[in-house]
């Protein structure tokens, strides 16, 4: 069997695995935004960034691609989980409630700020740069990480430092008053 | 073309915005809000993101402010756990319309 695909077919493959893409990433923040259930919506927030890894894939960065799948799919979709463990959202009585106002007011504000960012973004004339000085491969990444940002890396290796010691402030906090 | 075009990452960068908008104000809980939250920030990242690759004489500018971005969006998130955390101990609910005592 000759498994050995056309090189005027890959063109079209590329575009059609793309599509499937973006499908996937719209359908995942549908499901994100409207699930009734808390745990579903998290899943909804992984398939979303799951499609968003494979668009920077597309946009020549598998570095910042893998970084998504660690960080936002790895570590930040867990601690919404944990969340929704601790604080045990009383689903019943949640999945009773009508939107009431927010439904439409929410649908209003959410196509407004689409459209008016989609239509700027698409009426503007972008101006293609002269020349590239590099090619932005994980090579270059690191390069600049460690030369022209390595404050800014530094900064935020304490910025995450704080933020860790400072939830676990305020989530202690609550405990105390428990218990007297 | 679609995935060679500057265009169709902008709209897909400005529709997750979009998402993360309607979800901010429909949901009722603190938790749908904090995951509506997540959703604009991606899409702030695909925008840079797309200019990085298209526009930036520098491709790597976009690529480094992406992951301070994302470094970003895990101490807020680590936060807002903390935050839903205590609001749940001290009202037994994490909705928003419940929590209308302020404590000076």
């Amino acid at each position: 069997m000759n498994l050995s695909i056309s090189p005027e077919a890959v063109p079209l493959i590329r575009e059609g695995i793309f599509v499937g893409l973006i499908i996937v990433t719209v359908f995942g923040a549908l499901l994100a935004t409207l699930a009734k259930r808390m745990t579903r919506a998290v899943l909804g927030l992984v398939v979303c960034f799951l499609g968003i890894a494979g668009i920077y894939y597309f946009l020549n960065s598998p570095f910042v691609a893998l970084m998504q799948l660690l960080i936002y799919v790895g570590a930040v979709a867990v601690t919404i989980c944990f969340a929704i463990m601790l604080a045990e959202p009383d689903e019943r009585k949640l999945a009773a409630k009508t939107p009431g106002m927010a439904g439409p007011l929410a649908v209003l504000l959410g196509a407004t700020v689409t459209w008016v960012l989609a239509g700027t973004a698409i009426k503007a004339e972008w101006m293609a740069p002269a020349v590239k000085i590099n090619e932005g491969s994980v090579k270059d990444v690191g390069v600049s990480l460690l030369t022209t940002y390595s404050m800014v890396f530094e900064l935020v290796s304490i910025v995450l430092l704080i933020a860790i010691l400072g939830s676990l402030v305020i989530a202690r906090s609550g405990r105390d008053k428990a218990e007297c | 073309m679609l995935s060679t075009q500057l265009n169709t990452y902008l709209f897909i960068g400005a529709m997750l915005f979009g998402f993360g908008i309607f979800g901010l104000v429909r949901r009722p809980s603190l938790i749908g809000m904090l995951i509506s939250a997540e959703l604009v920030l991606c899409g702030a990242s695909v925008n840079f993101m797309a200019f990085n690759n298209f526009l930036a004489p520098d491709p790597t500018v976009g690529q480094i402010f992406t992951l301070f971005i994302m470094a970003i969006a895990a101490a807020e998130a680590a936060i807002a756990m903390s935050i839903v955390v205590a609001v749940y101990r001290n009202y037994k609910s994490i909705e928003t319309e419940d929590l209308v005592d302020l404590q000076g």
